[in-house]
């Protein structure tokens, strides 16, 4: 069995966990909880498997090199990554409902990886640019720090929901939350998976239409059945720690990313930085996370403003990960079709 | 910010200064500078004047010119922004460090156990020993935990206190810090270094660089020739290794010797060279076949541009004149040729393309003789990205800096902790309460681990006065 198959089996099983994970929350069975729990942890053996399996099929190819040079092997790492971090903060924390929000993410990771024309799993060779041990510790720690930011997101979903009356009433916030939802959704259609903006756009909107209905009915839902959803969350006050904790982790990663990345062109290219777009958007989720922690540490920011400006930072990193490749620029090594 | 006091009350000089200590601009700052980062990204950098004009108009080209827009990050104002925002950091960094220096470098740390006993979260329990038999156990079990720690009587019994990582407060000044030592190391790199490009053919010497973004040329104190250049290719026919083998010489002596590929650069009296780009050349030299249509015999010649070679069984003489990178054939490019003259013993000369891809392309002529190249050694330059950037150490100590700096204040902290024994008959009872500058659900665990850990001391000392 070669490493792609492998991946693509492992790609089902985080999704079963998911599904295990968000019945477990629903229906309150803790059976299917732990079952979940298992299949999580199967799922992270097999991924680390095939990873390390790709990496020997390499070497018999006798173009060895370590498995984290193009866009299937980042994605690939990062959904290893995501599955890591979630189930160590399980066993940290002994709650299970964050697994419903962050394992789906992993498995979406890995069936864009699988299923996205354009991108191939084969092995390829590396490009003379990229035989650099820099760039496998560049490869490793964005990765590590878009896994984190990614729980981050996830954790402030289950923040929002938790807290579904807003902190402060502000009414231009009504209006500026779906047309902001709907605006990013139409980008992210663009930029991951359809090639032209009428057409993003069409997909977005009944996406958000599914999104405003499912908030609809839950507002409406008698008070016990929504407290029940609800009470087996963590408590705002941890889930706001958390969340935060994991962007701390999360910027540590990027910075030692970003400073790996530049000692990386200043070894292949005789300058550590050179503003191209792929830099550059580093750059920029770096400024979203440095405010995100100064308006925690020193302005004390915390619950609704904060959940919402870690998902604004996710979204640039989305955007240096996936979207650059839509801009000018020379950062072409994770592009699609390579 | 940490002070509250009417803004008038204070000189021009400490109102600038207060304006700059605020965090406010700081998040204001940072998100500026992100959403104007943005701009860059989706207009290409540093294009030609025409091919903007081109995709933008004349109105807009003209509008963002005016704005900087197509060298943004070096223009007036994104400068300015990060010079605000330099600012900002140096003057909230100095501003804090002023009580924080206090604070960390105090010899005899403060105790203060009014501040411990506020504190709602304690954890408490009942020991079966009098406080002054506990003095002696519960120094050495809160020293092995916390570096610093005192005992102090009180009017009931006893407190110990304890703390570690008072140096940790330290960490944001060393992230601050390491910001401003990048800039200061772009600042150095761009006064006193230089970026360019030279192409070099194989076999020859060069001393003259070519600046990028400057129509300057740029002297070498030393010469610089590339010996030999490679390139492989994988099967899949992408590019396997570029590789130059370059010699420096000086005053014509070779000094240094060395073989670079990508990642793995030259470095000459602080200058680095860096293989970035290769081409070919015309070949010096070419074998040529001359197949006579008469009695379809074949002669090979050597032939090199205007050497005259004469054709055996008379049908004249041929020489190369000139090589083209993309020759032309009826509106096609057929690629890189030689361009010959043939010049038959009773006629006029006849101009001959020699495509080095399509050696039967003479046929067509339907000349008394077919020319075609036979062979020819491939010749390349190599294309060198020259850089010096004396910058580059300052920046390297700022990136190591802001990696220590990041991970001492996001995962260590000043932790404080007071475990207070009052008597209570002949037996005592003990509150044990912490504080943390930062982490505070992991100090709480800290919290009760210690109090159990003393709390076990009972256990084990009813088991000895059993025994």
């Amino acid at each position: 069995m070669s490493s792609s198959n492998i991946l693509s089996i492992i790609t089902f099983v985080y999704g079963l966990a998911g599904v295990l994970y968000i019945f477990a929350w629903i229906f309150k069975k803790p059976g299917c909880g732990k079952l979940a729990t298992w299949v999580a942890m199967i799922g992270v053996i097999g991924n680390t498997a095939g990873i390390l399996l790709r990496w020997v099929e390499s070497y018999r190819l006798g173009i060895g090199h370590a498995p984290f040079s193009n866009l299937y092997e980042s994605l690939v790492f990062f959904a290893w990554t995501i599955a890591l971090i979630y189930l160590f903060i399980e066993r940290r924390f002994g709650n299970r409902i964050i697994g419903a929000f962050t394992t789906p993410i992993a498995c979406l990771a890995m069936a864009y990886a699988s299923l996205k024309p354009g991108i191939t799993s084969d092995i390829q060779p590396l490009l003379p640019a990229l035989k650099s041990n820099w760039l496998i510790a560049h490869v490793i720690t964005c990765f590590i720090g878009y896994a984190a930011f990614a729980i981050a997101f996830g954790i402030s979903a289950m923040y929002l929901m938790k807290q579904a009356q807003d902190d402060e009433k502000v009414i231009w916030l009504d209006f500026v939350r779906p047309i902001t939802l709907f605006v990013f959704i139409t980008l992210f259609s663009r930029i991951l998976l359809v090639g032209n903006w009428a057409l993003s756009a069409m997909t977005a909107l009944p996406i958000c239409l599914v999104f405003y209905a499912g908030v609809f009915i839950v507002r409406r839902m008698p008070a016990n059945i929504k407290n029940s959803l609800l009470e087996m969350f963590p408590e705002p006050r941890v889930l706001d720690e958390l969340g935060y904790q994991m962007v701390l982790f999360g910027f540590l990663f990027l910075s030692v990313g970003i400073i790996t990345g530049a000692v990386w062109a200043n070894s292949a290219w005789g300058r550590y930085w050179g503003w191209d777009p792929k830099e550059t958007w580093s750059l920029i989720t770096w400024f979203v996370y440095a405010t995100v922690l100064h308006a925690r540490m020193m302005r004390d920011w915390r619950g609704q403003r904060l959940a919402y400006l870690s998902m604004v930072g996710f979204a640039a990193v989305l955007f240096t990960y996936f979207g650059v490749n839509l801009l000018p620029g020379l950062h072409s090594y994770g592009a699609l079709g390579q | 910010m940490s002070s509250s006091e009417v803004a008038s009350d204070l000189s021009p000089l400490n109102r600038l200064w207060k304006a700059f200590a605020s965090v406010k601009l700081t998040i204001v700052l940072l998100l500026t500078l992100a959403a104007t980062s943005i701009i860059g990204t989706l207009i290409p950098q540093n294009e030609t004047p025409v091919a903007y004009v081109q995709a933008f108009g004349e109105f807009w080209y003209r509008l963002f010119a005016l704005l900087g827009v197509f060298d943004m990050y070096s223009s007036w104002w994104f400068r300015s922004l990060i010079l605000l925002l330099t600012a900002n950091i140096v003057v909230c960094s100095i501003d804090r460090l002023q009580f924080t220096w206090k604070i960390i470098f105090a010899r005899h740390p403060k105790f203060n156990i009014a501040r411990f006993r506020r504190f709602k979260r304690k954890e408490e329990f009942k020991a079966e020993r009098a406080p002054d038999r506990l003095k002696n156990i519960y120094p050495s079990i809160v020293a092995r935990r916390f570096g610093y720690h005192r005992v102090e009587d009180t009017d009931e019994g006893f407190a110990v206190y304890g703390e570690s990582g008072r140096w940790t407060r330290l960490g944001v000044y060393i992230v601050h810090f390491s910001v401003v030592l990048l800039l200061i190391g772009g600042l150095i790199g761009s006064i006193f270094g230089f970026d360019g490009f030279v192409n070099i053919p194989e076999g020859e010497t060069v001393r003259t660089i070519q600046l990028r973004n400057n129509p300057k040329n740029l002297q070498l104190d030393f010469e610089i020739r590339c010996d030999d250049f490679n390139v492989t290719f994988y099967d899949t026919g992408a590019p396997k290794e570029f590789r130059s083998s370059l010699t420096i010489l000086k005053q014509g002596k070779p000094v240094y010797q060395k073989d670079i590929i990508v990642n793995d650069p030259l470095q000459y009296e602080g200058i680095r060279f860096f293989q970035s780009s290769y081409g070919n050349l015309p070949p010096n030299e070419v074998m040529l076949n001359f197949t006579s249509k008469a009695t379809g015999m074949i002669y090979n010649q050597k032939a090199a541009v205007d050497k005259q070679i004469v054709i055996p069984e008379n049908l004249g003489t041929f020489a190369l004149k000139q090589f083209t990178r993309a020759a032309d054939f009826r509106g096609q490019n057929i690629g890189e040729a030689f361009i010959g003259v043939l010049t038959p013993p009773n006629g006029s000369p006849v101009d001959v393309t020699l495509p080095l891809r399509f050696p039967r392309f003479d046929r067509m002529r339907k000349g008394d003789v077919v020319i075609a190249i036979a062979d020819y050694l491939p010749r390349y330059y190599t294309g060198l990205q020259v850089s010096r950037d004396p910058g580059v150490w300052v920046v390297y100590t700022g990136f190591i800096l802001m990696i220590i700096g990041i991970y001492i204040t996001f995962f260590m902290s000043h932790k404080q902790v007071c475990v207070e024994v009052t008597a209570d008959g002949k037996k005592s009872r003990i509150k044990v309460s912490g504080t943390a500058n930062k982490n505070k659900l992991g100090m709480e665990n800290k919290v009760s681990n210690l109090s159990e850990k003393l709390a076990e001391t009972e256990s084990s000392a009813k088991g000895e006065a059993k025994n």
